[in-house]
C-alpha cells in the first residue's frame, strides 16, 4: 500500500533498464518498498540491477516486457501481480530517443519509435489501469518529457511521441478519479543517461538522481504532474507561449 | 448539525475513501445499511479483497478503508438505549449500535445527568470505532480507555455468525476486538457503563508551563487530583522555550457550582459546529511562519495560572469540533498525526523527541501531551502507562519520512509504541516490537477469521 508520505511497498517498472526509473526505485527501496519487478525485453540485461536489489534484501525479479507487443501487455501486468501481489506503483519508463536526422531518412524507423513510445504506453497504460482499478489503489508513474511540451525541429519525432504519451497519461489520470488508482505524469528535462550520451545538454540538464529526487518529493506532495527539475515548470510556461519564429531560434540553440 | 450524511444507500457503489488526514485514498465497494438487519446482511458474498466496517472516518490513516474490497459504513444504524438503573449507582448501562456517535449519545445522556465513559478530542466518533481503536481521553490516567467500560458487545464474525463477547465471556476475543482495528469482525452494538455527572459544566484549572520539565512535573505531582488532564505543547518553540505548554485540568462541576454560569438547569447541553473550514485551501497557507505566529499567540493568550473556571463540555473536550471539516486546512497534500506512548522512566527520550521535532523546523500546530494510566489486557490496545504525545504534521514537509522513522526507532528503543488509529506510515517490521503480544492477537484472529476476510488498507500495509 501507499502510505501518507507517498512511499509504496511494491513496484513494477516497465522499461526496467531505465536509469531514471532505477534511480526512483532506489529511493522507494530505501523507504518502504520491498518488492520490485523489472519488465525488460531481455532479462539478462537486468542481472546486475537484480543482484544489487536482492543483496539489499529486496524481493526482486524480472519479467519479459516488449513495448512493441501490445497483445502481451495485460498478461505481463497479471504475471507481475501474481509474482508480488498488489502493484502499488507501475512506472512506464520504456522509450527510445532516436536520431531525428536518421528518422528523416527512414520513416519506418520513426514509426517504430512511435509504436514503442506512444502505442506501447497506450496499451500498457490501459492494461495497468484495469488492474489498479480492480485492486482499488495504485499509482501509474508515466515518464514523458518536456520535449513533448513543444516540438522542435531537431527531435520532433521523439517529442511528438512523448506529447502523445503525456496527453494519454493526463486523460488516463482523469479517468481514474474516484477509483482509488491514479496516474502521475513526470516530465523530465534533459537527463544525462546512456540515452543522451554525446548529446549537447539543454539548460537545466540533470542527472537521473536529481530527477528521482524531484519525483519522490512530488509523490510526497501528492502532485499529479511532476516537472523534474521543478524549475522547468516555470521555464516551459514561458517557452510554450513564445511566438514560433522566436521558439525556432531558441530551440535551434 | 450532524456531520453524518443523511442519504441512505444500501446498494453497493464504488467510492474513494480516505482517513481524516486525507492521504492515500483507495476505492472500495461501499455499503451503507440502514437497519441492524441490513447491517447483518451487508456481508459480501465474495471476499476476494475482504471487508472492513467504517464509522465516521476519524482515524487519521487507512484503518477504515479497504482497496478493491468492501467497506460497510455503519453510521445509519445508530440507535441506543439508556437502561434503567439504581439511582445510587455510580454508572448507568447504555446499549448502542456501533454506528451511534458520541455526539448523538451526548445529546441524550447529558440532559439526564450522564456522560460517556471516555471521550477523545472529537465527539464525531462512533461506538464501533471507539472499540476498534480502544480510544482514550483526558481521563485515561484514572479511568483507562473505552473498552475498560464495555460490559459486552455483539460481533459479527467473518463467517456471518454473531457472537456476544465481554470481559467475562470469551475474553480473548473481546480483548482482541478492543483496539483490534475492526479486524476480528463487524462490531454490531455494545453495552457500556456511563458515569453520572453533577452538571454539564466543568471546573477547570489552567497552568502555563515554561518548558517540558515544568509541565511534566506539574502532571506528575498533580494529575491524580483531577478527573481530566491534558497539556497542549508548542513544538515549534526552541531554545529555553522548548516544550512550553498550557496544562488544563478539571472535573465536572456540581449543580450549585455551575448555577452562576448556566442558571437553574444543571444539565443544559448545546454542542454546535460554528463554522466550516473552506472546501478548498491553497497549498502552503499553513507554513512555518504562520503556524509559529499562531502558536506564539496561543501561548501568550493563556493565563499563567487560573483556577475554577467554568467551561462547557464542547469547550473543554471538543474545541476543534467547532470548525467543521478542519482537516481541510492542511491543503491538498493532507496531513498525518504521529502519536506514541513511552514509559514514564523514559522521560529523557521524551525530551529528545521534543527537541528533535522542535529543531527540525517541522511545521506542527499544537501537540497534545498526556500522562497515561495503566493499559488494559487488549493485545493491540494502544494506551500503556507513560507519556503520550500526539502531533499533527502536514505531509508535504521535506525529510518528514526519515525524521519520523528515526523517532519511531527512539520510541521502540525505550519500549514505546505508536497508535494504529493515527498511523499512516510506520514501518511494518516495527510492529512486533511495539506490540509484543501481536502473536496472541493473531492467534485469536486465526480462530475467528482463518481466511482473512476482515481486511483493511492498514492491515495490508502493516501485514497485520
Amino acid at each position: 500500500m501507499r502510505d501518507a508520505l507517498g512511499s509504496v511497498q511494491s513496484v513494477l517498472v516497465l522499461g526496467g533498464n531505465s536509469e531514471i526509473a532505477l534511480a526512483i526505485v532506489d529511493r522507494l527501496v530505501a523507504s518502504r518498498c520491498k518488492k520490485v519487478v523489472l519488465g525488460v525485453r531481455s532479462p539478462a540485461s537486468a542481472t546486475t540491477t537484480l543482484n544489487r536489489l536482492r543483496s539489499s534484501g529486496v524481493d526482486a525479479d524480472t519479467i519479459v516486457f516488449d513495448a512493441l507487443d501490445p497483445a502481451s501487455h495485460a498478461k505481463v501486468i497479471d504475471a507481475a501481480a501474481d509474482r508480488i501481489g498488489d502493484l502499488d506503483m507501475v512506472i512506464l519508463a520504456f522509450g527510445v530517443l532516436g536520431e531525428q536526422s536518421e528518422f528523416n531518412a527512414d520513416p519506418v524507423a520513426a514509426a517504430e519509435a512511435a509504436r514503442v513510445n506512444f502505442v506501447g504506453a497506450v496499451s500498457s497504460g490501459l492494461a495497468t489501469a484495469a488492474k489498479l482499478r480492480a485492486q482499488g489503489h495504485g499509482t501509474i508513474l508515466a515518464i514523458t518529457s518536456v520535449a513533448g511540451v513543444r516540438a522542435r525541429a531537431d527531435n520532433f519525432v521523439y517529442g511528438s511521441t512523448k506529447a502523445g504519451m503525456d496527453a494519454f497519461a493526463q486523460g488516463l489520470g482523469d479517468s481514474l478519479i474516484g477509483s482509488g488508482a491514479r496516474c502521475v505524469v513526470v516530465r523530465p528535462g534533459f537527463v544525462h543517461t546512456r540515452m543522451t550520451e554525446g548529446m549537447k545538454p539543454a539548460p537545466f540538464a540533470a542527472t537521473p538522481d536529481k530527477i528521482a529526487d524531484a519525483v519522490i518529493n512530488g509523490l510526497q506532495k501528492n502532485k499529479e504532474m511532476i516537472w523534474a527539475p521543478p524549475i522547468l515548470s516555470t521555464l516551459f510556461t514561458i517557452l510554450r507561449h513564445l511566438p514560433r519564429p522566436l521558439w525556432r531560434k531558441i530551440s535551434a540553440g | 448539525m450532524h456531520p453524518e450524511p443523511a442519504a441512505s444507500r444500501a446498494v453497493p457503489s464504488t467510492s474513494e475513501l480516505f482517513g481524516w488526514g486525507r492521504t492515500a485514498p483507495t476505492g472500495a465497494d461501499v455499503r451503507r445499511p440502514t437497519s441492524p438487519i441490513e447491517l447483518q446482511r451487508a456481508l459480501p458474498t465474495s471476499f476476494e479483497r475482504g471487508l472492513i466496517a467504517r464509522g465516521l472516518g476519524r482515524s487519521y490513516g487507512d484503518a477504515a478503508q479497504n482497496a478493491g474490497g468492501t467497506v460497510i459504513e455503519t453510521t445509519d444504524v445508530a440507535a441506543f438505549t439508556i437502561h434503567a438503573s439504581d439511582p445510587n449507582s455510580d454508572t448507568v448501562l447504555v446499549t448502542a449500535d456501533a454506528g451511534a456517535s458520541i455526539d448523538r449519545l451526548l445529546h441524550a445522556l447529558v440532559p439526564q445527568g450522564l456522560f460517556v465513559p471516555v471521550t477523545p478530542g472529537t465527539r464525531y466518533v462512533t461506538v464501533g470505532g471507539a472499540i476498534a481503536a480502544d480510544i482514550h481521553g483526558k481521563n485515561h490516567h484514572l479511568k483507562g480507555s473505552w473498552c475498560n467500560h464495555v460490559a459486552s458487545l455483539h460481533l459479527q464474525l467473518a463467517d456471518g455468525s454473531v457472537v456476544e463477547v465481554g470481559p467475562d465471556r470469551d475474553p480473548e476475543l473481546f480483548w482482541a476486538t478492543a483496539g483490534g482495528m475492526g479486524l476480528t469482525g463487524v462490531i454490531l452494538d455494545a453495552t457500556f457503563r456511563c458515569p453520572r455527572i453533577g452538571s454539564s459544566q466543568l471546573l477547570v484549572d489552567t497552568d502555563r508551563a515554561a518548558d517540558l520539565d515544568a509541565v511534566c512535573e506539574l502532571m506528575r505531582s498533580g494529575d491524580h487530583l483531577y478527573d481530566y488532564s491534558v497539556a497542549w505543547i508548542d513544538l515549534m518553540a526552541t531554545g529555553k522555550n522548548m516544550g512550553r505548554s498550557v496544562l488544563t485540568r478539571g472535573r465536572f462541576a456540581s449543580a450549585s457550582e455551575a448555577a452562576p454560569k448556566i442558571g437553574a438547569d444543571p444539565y443544559v447541553y448545546k454542542a454546535n459546529e460554528l463554522v466550516s473550514a473552506p472546501p478548498f485551501m491553497p497549498a502552503g497557507l499553513l507554513n512555518n511562519l504562520s503556524i509559529r505566529a499562531f502558536n506564539e499567540l496561543w501561548f501568550r493568550k493563556a493565563p499563567v495560572e487560573r483556577r475554577n473556571e467554568i467551561q462547557s463540555i464542547p469547550t473543554f473536550f471538543h474545541p476543534l469540533d467547532m470548525v467543521r471539516g478542519w482537516n481541510r486546512i492542511y491543503g491538498p497534500a493532507g496531513f498525518l498525526q504521529w502519536q506514541f506512548v513511552i514509559p514514564f522512566d523514559a522521560t529523557s527520550a521524551l525530551a529528545t523527541i521534543v527537541e528533535e521535532i522542535s529543531r527540525s523546523g517541522c511545521t506542527s500546530f499544537l501537540a497534545v501531551l498526556k500522562s497515561f494510566g495503566e493499559g488494559n489486557p487488549g493485545p493491540l490496545s494502544f494506551p500503556a502507562g507513560g507519556w503520550t504525545l500526539a502531533l499533527d504534521i502536514p505531509t508535504g514537509i521535506q525529510g518528514l519520512g526519515p525524521l519520523l522513522d528515526r523517532l519511531d526507532d527512539l520510541v521502540v528503543g525505550v519500549g514505546g509504541r505508536i497508535y494504529l488509529a493515527k498511523d499512516s506510515r510506520v514501518r511494518p517490521e516495527l510492529l512486533p516490537e511495539m506490540y509484543p503480544r501481536l502473536n496472541e492477537w493473531r492467534e485469536v484472529r486465526e480462530r475467528v477469521d482463518p481466511n482473512r476476510r476482515m481486511m483493511s488498507d492498514l492491515a495490508r500495509r502493516l501485514g497485520l
